[in-house]
């Protein structure tokens, strides 16, 4: 198949599935509801029972899983590329559990997740920590070549600040330490309605932003040197490139905790499927890509809810979506065009 | 001598605390072609990095035609001098045509979509070095000596007066290391000027114009035609012998 014509295919595919999985989600949910309930929910708002599961609980989620999902994917994306390593990404490196540091520390100082006020500290929090793992990172990197030894700085990291967090969880009031537990699920149902524009518009500006740096990403996938050479300011565009990761995964992880997998593996997906790394193209395909894998996550977390009462925690499906991925693409190392 | 296109006065490299190379004095023609050479750990490495404005000079200056490396940007510097490294890893899902295409990064707008005139340079390159047939191919099912073809490919299209090789026919097998070196000499009878650092002493020699000698502390250029280059020669490896007529150490 010619590769333009493959990629028109790709992108309509999954624009569609989208579609599709957007008005089967609205179907979902701890109560049963007619179409023509829905219909009439989403169309004519009103006080009853159906509008309000439909327009505060359904669609908000629906929603909130598209640009959390679009978010951490290109978060991966760009650390993938940014550290030279397939195997980069929010949740593995620590950003996330930095993210989460950040929120912990709010949250059990706060003692909850009460108001706006809350909920903005949240996003803060949640920012500094991610940024303070990545700097960290942005620092190792300077003087550790080895992209793998990095990764591994990453991860432990990580366990670095979960530990501080259960210190913290230690010393706070047991209501503070059940919403962070809560929290830390997973949940793509967290954006409250009046929250959603706020949340959806800072994902979508770090997503457009990050069209600015497809150029430099391309350079960057021959090496820094290469990229420097032909005029690139590396330090610049890494910079630029792992502050708007550190948003991206901070954003996703106040409102809907530390999300694994996502952001690791959508990128793999997308260059698989297209067989390029041509961040023009690879970029608007992983975010098109995790906004479906988001979607398609939320859509299984609701699935029981009828029968259940209530969702099955995002954490607990991402992995089954995640793991057989990474396992793939780390035994076709060798077949897979962009290790090579 | 034709016109000076990579000069440097008295330059002294290396890092803080400690000098690599002193009292360096180089000048490159237009169209000539000069191999680098020396004992590993001895500063080539270093040298071609300063050459390049990848690094700041410890004492003296670069120029490239009249202008000061150091006083460059970023992206006058990239209209300069092309640099090929050593053959690695990255962007195998990229096409020959669109890694090529990432070395027009200072003339392509914000998103690289490129121009005409960036396409046509591209064109120029690929033909150049033989490879336009295999444009559509990924890089990642290239061969080690098809990849640095298309790197050279890459140093052509960003259209500078000065290519900087760092060791371009390492990891290549014979047939593949003489094709770079002919293609490389074919660049100078085009007008290119090109500064490759090397091992493979005698094919490089063969072709080159120029070769600069880094052996204790400093670098000594000599033309292959002076009647002196075999006594510089013979101090790059001091336990080894020049032999003229074999153009290689034994």
């Amino acid at each position: 198949m010619r590769h333009s014509l493959k990629n028109t295919v790709f992108f309509a595919l999954t624009i569609v599935g989208i579609i599709v999985l957007m008005v089967y989600g609205l179907s979902l949910g701890s109560i049963e509801l007619t179409w023509a309930q829905i219909l009439d929910a989403l169309f004519c708002p009103n006080d009853s029972v159906a509008s309000f599961a439909v327009n505060e609980v359904r669609l908000p989620a629906l929603v909130t899983s598209l640009f959390a999902g679009a978010a951490l994917a290109v978060a991966g994306l760009m650390m993938q590329t940014c550290f030279n390593n397939p195997l980069a990404g929010p949740s593995i490196m620590g950003i996330s559990s930095g993210a989460s540091l950040g929120v912990a520390v709010v949250v059990l100082a706060l003692g909850g997740m009460v108001g706006q006020w809350g909920r903005m500290a949240v996003v803060g929090g949640a920012f500094l920590g991610a940024m303070v793992v990545l700097g960290a990172l942005m620092l190792f990197s300077l003087f550790v070549a080895s992209a793998d030894v990095l990764l591994i700085v990453g991860i432990l990291i990580g366990y670095l600040s979960s530990s501080i967090v259960s210190i913290l969880n230690f010393f706070a009031p047991e209501a503070a330490v059940h919403s962070y537990v809560v929290w830390g699920l997973g949940n793509f149902s967290s954006v409250a309605h009046d929250e959603l524009a706020l949340f959806c518009g800072l994902c979508l500006m770090a997503l457009l932003i990050s069209g600015f740096f497809i150029k430099g990403l391309n350079a960057m996938l021959f090496g820094t040197d290469y990229a420097a050479s032909v005029g690139v300011s590396v330090v610049r565009v890494r910079t630029a490139l792992l502050i708007l990761a550190g948003i991206l995964t901070a954003v996703v992880t106040a409102w809907c905790g530390p999300i694994g997998f996502l952001g690791l593996i959508v990128p793999h997906i997308a260059r698989m499927i297209l067989c390029t790394s041509n961040h023009a193209v690879i970029l608007p395909a992983t975010a098109l890509c995790g906004a479906l894998l988001g979607l398609v996550t939320q859509v299984i977390s609701t699935l029981p809810a009828l029968q259940l009462g209530s969702n099955i925690p995002v954490n607990a499906i991402t992995p089954f979506i995640g793991v057989p991925i990474i396992i793939y693409v780390l035994l076709n190392r060798r077949k897979l065009l962009y290790f090579n | 001598m034709s016109e000076i296109i990579l000069s440097t006065d008295r330059l002294s490299v290396g890092y803080e605390g400690r000098t690599v190379l002193r009292d360096v004095n180089l000048r490159l023609g237009k169209g000539s072609f000069t191999a680098l050479i020396g004992a590993n750990g001895s500063g080539k490495s270093t040298l071609l990095r300063t050459l390049a404005g990848g690094q700041a000079p410890l004492g003296g200056e670069v120029l490239i035609g009249s202008c000061s490396v150091a006083a460059m940007d970023r992206s006058q510097l990239a209209s300069a001098r092309a640099l090929v490294n050593t053959v690695r890893n990255g962007g195998g899902a990229m096409t020959v045509e669109e890694a090529v295409g990432v070395s027009r990064y200072v003339h392509t707008g914000i998103f690289g979509r490129l121009s005409s005139a960036d396409r046509e340079a591209v064109d120029q390159a690929l033909e150049a070095v033989g490879i336009a047939h295999f444009r559509g191919r990924y890089l990642g099912r290239l061969s080690d000596g098809e990849k640095q073809k298309v790197m050279i490919a890459r140093a052509l299209a960003q259209a500078t007066p000065l290519v900087i090789l760092d060791e371009p026919t390492a990891f290549l097998d014979v047939q593949a290391r003489i094709e770079v070196l002919d293609l490389l000499r074919d660049l100078c009878v085009a007008g290119k000027t090109v500064l490759l650092s090397t091992h493979d002493i005698a094919p490089t020699l063969a072709r080159a114009d120029n070769v600069v000698v880094v052996a204790d502390g400093s670098a000594q250029q000599v033309a292959l035609s002076d009647a002196m280059a075999g006594e510089v020669l013979n101090k790059t490896f001091p336990k080894l012998k020049y032999n003229a007529a074999k153009l290689d150490f034994e």
